[in-house]
């Protein structure tokens, strides 16, 4: 029953909200220009249905390359910062600097010292800079949460430096690392479009770029399927990720045993 | 046969507080020995002294012979929640870089020792207290200690489970002839368990009354073992 009503009512509010538009727009004759009704979105969608599918694939490239940089990047760092009180105290004020700093204002940069020659990998990089910093502070956090007691005893039993990071720090460490990529998924797709709309016409091909030709054309309709299929994107990131973290977590995990009850 | 010698330690933590001031204690091999008094007299810090943890400020800790295998048990269950019983009670083996046939085959003997027969592949979430303390009890069997520490193992746990509990340990440090030192505040607990009952006053910690039990069985309900409860408590109360 809950689960029949979690699913039914946000599909009617969605059907009643698209009916609503589709009708207003009719009855007031607004402009495709200012409002496509949802009929023109769909056929825009289908119109343009193979170059669109092209584009998503290429801003979920960017998004899924400069999520791996991330967390390679986000995972290491934050080893390194549990094996070294001296490397963190050296580096965290730059990553907390590298956080604060608003990518889009660094974005012009990247592309003009990388950009030039190596777009993709531009745009890649800048959706590592919006991805890289959740995964480094959870990480980091959650490598140091491995209980006291537990490292003391490893320690009591002789195990290595490399023991504990393998079979205390880094479990301890998974439930946080799996919350932070459910953010940092959303964050690259963010950097992806912000890189894709700082790096403009002539080079990218994702979607966000789509959008920003589509608004140049006044071509409202492929400016709203592109947009929907940016947001299907972002929710679908956002599920593999979720299920990624149940599949891991749900033999022992607090967050993942309270939806079983 | 004197196990270890514990030679006016002295220890201060970095905030100041004087844990412990000249304790000086012995521990013979094979003995049960139990250290008791009020929260925050030290019992725990000599607990991890002796094992190693931490450095004393001052005096000693002289090991007879080479220093034994050491297990330790905290007053939690510490189990790793991401790993069922028997991974748990195979961690020290694991560290040791055994085979996995044989860590397997003595962490699930210690896991079968502690009642745990049937509960090897349970994650520590699906178990009660008591049996997550006795996974904890079965690793540190599973390491085939010399001796073993155990600060206030069962502080946390219903009487019935406790006593059940007390049972098994006694059995099981006599049968493996493991030298046990066992921290906690229950006199009760300290003189059904305890070959020797060493008494500590409050912080800064140090040995006020030493009390031998007599040895053999004990019957919480009998004379004898009521005698001994009332002479622990009574050094226990001069401490005070």
């Amino acid at each position: 029953m809950m689960r029949l009503s979690g699913l039914l009512l946000p599909l009617v509010l969605g059907a009643l909200v698209l009916g609503a538009w589709e009708w207003i727009v009719a009855l007031r004759h607004i402009p495709p220009y200012v409002l496509p009704a949802p009929s023109a979105i769909a056929r825009a969608l289908t119109e343009n249905f193979s170059s669109l599918m092209l584009s998503l694939l290429s801003t979920l490239a960017v998004t899924l390359e400069g999520f791996v940089v991330a967390w390679i990047a986000g995972v290491g760092l934050a080893i390194a910062f549990s094996q070294s009180r001296t490397v963190e105290r050296t580096l965290y004020p730059y990553a907390v600097l590298l956080q604060v700093t608003p990518v889009v204002a660094i974005a012009p940069l990247i592309l003009i010292w990388v950009g030039f020659d190596h777009i993709n990998a531009a745009l890649t990089l800048i959706a590592a800079l919006v991805a890289f910093f959740p995964i480094l502070s959870n990480t980091t956090q959650g490598l140091k949460s491995a209980d006291f007691n537990l490292v003391d005893l490893m320690r009591l039993y002789g195990a290595s430096r490399w023991q504990i990071l393998w079979r205390l720090r880094l479990p301890t460490a998974l439930p946080h690392l799996l919350g932070a990529m459910k953010i940092a998924g959303g964050l690259s797709l963010i950097g992806a479009v912000v890189a894709e709309f700082v790096a403009g016409s002539g080079t990218a091909t994702g979607l966000a770029w789509r959008i920003v030709e589509a608004g140049n054309r006044l071509e409202i309709a492929t400016m709203f399927a592109a947009l929907l299929l940016l947001g299907l994107l972002g929710v679908a990131i956002f599920a593999a990720f979720s299920l990624a973290e149940w599949a891991l977590l749900r033999r022992w995990h607090e967050s993942a045993l309270q939806q079983q009850l | 046969m004197t196990l270890l010698a514990l030679n006016n330690v002295g220890k201060r933590f970095d905030n100041g507080t004087e844990a412990l001031a000249g304790l000086s204690f012995r521990v013979s091999e094979g003995e049960f020995l139990s250290l008791l008094g009020p929260s925050g007299c030290g019992k725990s810090t000599a607990l991890r002294l002796i094992a190693g943890l931490i450095a004393p400020d001052s005096g000693e800790i002289a090991w007879t012979g080479p220093r034994p295998e050491i297990s330790f048990v905290f007053q939690e269950p510490t189990l790793m929640p991401w790993a069922d019983a028997l991974t748990n009670a195979r961690l020290p083996l694991d560290l040791k870089k055994l085979s996995r046939t044989e860590a397997d085959a003595r962490a699930e003997a210690a896991l079968a020792r502690m009642g745990l027969k049937d509960f090897s592949r349970a994650y520590p979430r699906e178990l009660s207290g008591g049996m997550k303390m006795r996974v904890s009890i079965a690793r540190a069997l599973a390491a085939a200690p010399g001796l073993l520490l155990m600060d206030e193992p069962f502080a946390a746990l219903d009487e019935p489970t406790r006593e059940a509990l007390n049972d098994d340990l006694k059995r099981l440090a006599r049968e493996d002839r493991i030298t046990v030192i066992f921290v906690t505040h229950s006199v009760m607990e300290a003189s059904y368990l305890s070959d020797r009952v060493l008494a500590m006053s409050p912080r800064p910690g140090r040995i006020k009354a030493e009390i031998a039990l007599p040895p053999g069985p004990r019957d919480r309900l009998s004379i004898g073992f009521s005698d001994g409860l009332r002479r622990v408590t009574g050094a226990l109360l001069e401490t005070a």
